[in-house]
């Protein structure tokens, strides 16, 4: 058993031990699970990959003489302006104005909300175009100007949703060709696309919540951040195996830190043809061996580790529930999936590469003293399910 | 020795309506493999293909090419791939039909890209989310 205070003591010192959650299988098995648990504090994990519910509060500063912005573009990608007078927040999903989205189906998607937010982290100029009805107080009624991150006075990252726990595998049934959020995937079940970290990812090697709370440290794109709430559709009823691991989506965080200390690399403008834009973050996120059972979820390991594959064309629109069947991430990631007979050809959205990246860079902090761990103040519900949207006819 | 060459032709304007094409297997007995080809006359045109054939007639072949003022360029062939902008997610590697695009490293589940295995078919292009694929034409 240890504490927090005694694994931040140590992280200070320089002294804490710190492996990835990939070094830590091959560990445990070695050293046995009580000899490791003594041995390390910290296991680092790590993802990388498309997050759509992300976005970042800007604040512009006071341009003379004033305006209350009402409206406004960044590289004419509108923003959501319904807050204080030169607060803005910009979202990564959000298209450019002007984009014939798929008007010309299948669409190219090529600038949005992500790519903006991208070219903000590189410490890029970009435009703002902002609209006003002007009061007594805010005369300014329009605005256009150039700048980049550092002309602003808070860039704040702010993500509903990051981190899914686990995710569905995609495939498509049909005999057309159909363009998701997971890709492009071919007809008759050609190939089809996971998108998670496996054994590296920060909420599969703690299932159940039990050290990444509210308030928990974590990297986000180069800058130490937290969670500031549960993720949006965070459902931790999902169906899970005997490890506890679930083999759905399952649990999200809600992800915050400063963008200005942000890396270019770990933030990315995303492009899904036919689908639309957003931006792929990469996170880490420490996991404190406070005792073995934490130590032990942290062993799980891809073939351990199942995801359900659901029909794109049909099954995951009109939500019927069906699976067609569930695989795990050691043969995902060998390219060794056989569905009905048929070898169908794999793909990931999440980069492991980045993800391994990572883990490490978040490993080197930590040993360095440079990222010292946080207590989470609340743990995130356990026991929650997730509503649909019901349509009502009336009131 | 039987060999193959995968080469890129860049026609200028006035050549775009000699059959070279027919030259290089009549007269130097090589066979020709067309991966992608944009010949319009008028305009500057362009054909990646390779060449199998012995190396002197391939050698010869070329000879004949260039004499038609034809720009033959064997190191950009067409195809590139952007390793600063690859966030070596593997989206590509069901899209891709030969392994051009490929896992160099297992472990850590690099991507990597051989030239030599492309066969033009842009399906990289048109799926890779982070535009790392492009072509030249």
């Amino acid at each position: 058993m240890k504490t927090y205070e005694e694994i931040n003591r140590k992280i200070e010192k320089g002294t804490a031990v710190v492996l990835t959650a990939d070094e830590i299988i091959d560990y445990v098995d070695k050293k046995g699970l009580d000899k490791a648990a003594e041995e390390v504090d910290v296991v680092t994990t790590a993802t990388f990959g498309p997050m759509c519910s992300s976005g970042c509060f800007l604040n512009f500063g006071h341009s003379k003489p004033k305006i209350r912005i009402t409206e406004a573009w960044i590289d004419d990608v509108l923003c959501y302006s319904g807050i204080a007078a030169v607060d803005v927040y910009l979202g990564a999903t959000q298209l450019r104005h002007n984009d014939p989205a798929n008007m010309y189906y299948p669409g190219e998607f090529i600038s949005g909300g992500g790519h903006v937010i991208e070219k903000l982290v590189k410490g890029e100029k970009c435009q703002l175009f902002a609209l006003s009805y002007g009061t007594d107080d805010y005369p300014r009624k329009e605005i256009r100007t150039w700048f980049d991150i550092n002309d602003l006075n808070q860039a704040i990252m702010v993500n509903p949703r990051n981190c899914y726990q686990n995710y569905n595998v995609a495939i498509n049934c049909s005999d057309k060709t159909v363009y998701t959020y997971l890709g492009i995937l071919k007809p008759n079940m050609e190939n089809l696309t996971y998108s998670s970290a496996g054994q590296l990812s920060p909420l599969l090697n703690d299932p159940l919540y039990e050290t990444i709370g509210i308030g928990s440290s974590v990297w986000l794109a180069g800058s130490r951040g937290h969670v500031h709430a549960e993720g949006t559709q965070h459902c931790p009823t999902a169906e899970r195996t005997a490890n506890d691991v679930p083999v759905e989506g399952a649990g999200t965080l809600g992800l915050t830190a400063d963008m200005k200390k942000m890396k270019g690399e770990y933030v990315r403008g995303v492009s899904l043809k036919g689908y639309g834009v957003s931006l792929s973050l990469g996170v880490g996120i420490p996991i404190p061996v406070l005792n073995r059972e934490i130590l032990k979820r942290t062993t799980v390991r891809n073939r351990e580790i199942e995801a359900c594959v659901i029909d794109y064309s049909h099954d995951y629109q009109n939500k019927t529930g069906n699976v067609i069947a569930k695989v795990n991430y050691e043969d995902l990631m060998k390219n060794n999936v056989t569905i009905s007979g048929k070898k169908v050809e794999v793909s990931s959205m999440s980069s492991y590469s980045k993800a391994l990246e990572i883990a490490e860079i978040l490993k080197d902090e930590i040993k360095r003293g440079d990222f010292p761990l946080a207590v989470p103040g609340q743990r995130l519900p356990v026991s929650q399910g997730m509503k649909g949207l019901e349509i009502r006819r009336e009131k | 020795m039987t060999i193959t060459k995968k080469v890129l032709l860049l026609f200028p304007k006035s050549e775009t309506e000699k059959p070279i094409v027919y030259h290089l297997v009549k007269d130097y007995d090589l066979i020709v493999n067309i991966f992608r080809a944009k010949v319009t006359p008028e305009e500057y045109g362009y054909l990646v293909l390779d060449l199998t054939g012995s190396e002197e007639n391939i050698r010869n072949g070329l000879d004949f090419v260039k004499s038609f003022h034809v720009e033959i360029n064997e190191a950009d062939r067409g195809i590139r791939w952007d390793e600063k902008k690859c966030i070596q997610c593997g989206n590509c590697l069901s899209h891709c039909p030969t392994e051009a695009l490929y896992i160099s490293d297992p472990e850590t589940r690099k991507i990597d890209y051989n030239e030599d295995k492309c066969v033009q078919c842009l399906s990289c292009i048109e799926n890779c989310p982070y535009g790392a694929c492009s072509s030249i034409f």
